[in-house]
């Protein structure tokens, strides 16, 4: 009903997106049908483990090509990302179930690695693409810096740390919204699971701090590996695409 | 004549790529002393030529040389403190002037800023101000403030005053001479004509990514004339 009445607004407003309404909701109940039963199979008991952790390196590579569709003019960025969200699936994952957080399982490992990589996934592709286009429009206060003689590094970091206070917000704004704005989905699954609403609330305590310390990670490494592409090893701004430098 | 190598000199250097060069294959040189005006018009290279000079550019093909040495030779960060730059846009850095001035030179102290400032032509009130409030004028003095704190032997100048008006330019022009009387060469970069009269003591004039003439600005615009 709820999407009858969205396809009812697009067609009173002329918005034109019913075709992209239906689209979007028939793929998205075909995608996770298909995807419920590939997990019905990996996270089974009687399925290896082994399967769950290829299911999470598939997640941490399928991150690291989104990552690059949407920021390509940084060379080098699928490697980057991979490590970055490989670093923070490693050390999130590492900290889930090392200390005996979780229970290593099918069941448990899938989900939280996607959240985790999910999550850390879109601060990543945020400052990257913000990174380029910082960058590129800000290329005359970049390249009076350097013009001082400041190395690349020093001629960047405003740019940097505004990426990144950029791309890490929207996860601290969530992370402080928790409980009062809205519940989160794993706590609302679990109780509606029957799970008592305190062992749920810490059970998605654990997750909110784990992800953002992920998305953190994430964010941090790849705007430092993104930032080092796109400078040369003498210091000069590469060219990049949107750049509003005149050149007579 | 004097001995000294030349203040830059350009060998057969070309920028860009092979169906769009900003640069081809052009010889020049540079007077090692005074102020020598880059002019031509709008494309015809001469922003690119001056940003060879501190490496904000590199050629796709030739040397570009600093009194002799390869520039490519030479540590970049050493080269563009040596090779100062004034842009056609001031761009200020936020803060203060005296936030400014440090970001080039961390240890200027209160009175070495003074000194700047007045030889960009500021008094020392500008010190404390906000540099992103300043007049278009007041913000490209600045910048030569802030560039001059790296102790340059060289400035370069890009079309320094093509956004100011007409009085904040003829300011400009002056510290440009004042630094050439000070022993501190200028390239100066500019398409007005009659600002290249005012203010060359040599003149490369470029057109399509080449050397069109050089010389005096006598020998450069009477033989424009003939």
């Amino acid at each position: 009903m709820l999407i009858a009445i969205a396809l009812g607004i697009s067609a009173r407003l002329r918005l034109r997106l019913e075709r992209d309404l239906v689209v979007s909701v028939v793929r998205g109940f075909v995608q996770l049908l298909i995807v419920g039963a590939a997990l019905a199979i990996i996270i089974d008991p009687d399925t290896p483990l082994l399967w769950s952790w290829l299911w999470v390196a598939g997640i941490v590579v399928f991150a690291a090509v989104t990552n690059k569709r949407r920021a390509p003019a940084v060379p080098r960025l699928f490697w980057i990302a991979l490590a970055a969200n490989g670093v923070t699936a490693v050390v999130g994952l590492g900290v889930a179930f090392g200390l005996g957080i979780f229970p290593v399982e099918g069941r448990t490992l899938v989900p939280i690695a996607g959240m985790l990589v999910g999550n850390a996934m879109k601060s990543g592709i945020v400052v990257a693409d913000r990174l380029v286009d910082a960058l590129s429009d800000g290329r005359p206060e970049v390249e009076a810096r350097l013009a001082l003689g400041q190395p690349w590094t020093k001629a960047a970091r405003p740019i940097v740390r505004s990426a990144l206070r950029l791309a890490l917000s929207p996860q601290i704004e969530n992370t402080k919204a928790l409980g009062i704005v809205f519940l989160p989905g794993a706590m609302t699954g679990l109780i509606l699971a029957g799970v008592e609403p305190v062992d749920a609330v810490l059970v998605q305590l654990a997750l909110m701090y784990l992800i953002l310390g992920g998305t953190a990670t994430t964010t941090a490494v790849t705007a430092l590996g993104t930032v080092r592409q796109l400078f040369t090893v003498d210091h000069r701004l590469m060219a990049l695409p949107r750049s509003t430098r005149d050149v007579g | 004549m004097s001995d000294a190598p030349p203040l830059f000199s350009f060998d057969a250097v070309s920028v860009g790529p092979q169906d769009a060069r900003r640069l081809n294959v052009l010889d020049a040189e540079l007077p090692a002393g005074g102020l020598t005006v880059i002019a031509g018009p709008s494309g015809s290279g001469k922003s690119t030529l001056l940003r060879l000079c501190n490496r904000l550019e590199v050629p796709s093909a030739g040397v570009v040389r600093h009194r002799g040495v390869d520039v490519a030779q030479r540590d970049p960060l050493e080269l563009r403190r040596e090779v100062a730059m004034v842009f056609q846009r001031p761009v200020t850095f936020a803060g203060s002037v005296h936030d400014n001035l440090r970001e080039a030179d961390p240890d200027c102290d209160e009175a070495r800023c003074v000194a700047l400032l007045e030889r960009a032509g500021l008094d020392a009130s500008f010190l404390v101000r906000d540099a992103g409030e300043l007049s278009g004028g007041e913000a490209q003095r600045a910048c030569l403030a802030r560039a001059l704190a790296t102790d340059p032997r060289v400035m370069l100048m890009d079309e320094p005053t093509s956004a100011l008006d007409g009085r904040a330019a003829a300011v400009l022009e002056r510290l440009a001479a004042q630094l050439v009387d000070d022993g501190v060469p200028v390239v100066w970069v500019t398409h007005s004509q009659a600002q290249l009269r005012r203010l060359a003591d040599h003149v490369l004039l470029l057109e399509r990514g080449r050397v069109e003439r050089s010389g005096t600005v006598a020998e450069v615009l009477d033989h424009r004339k003939r």
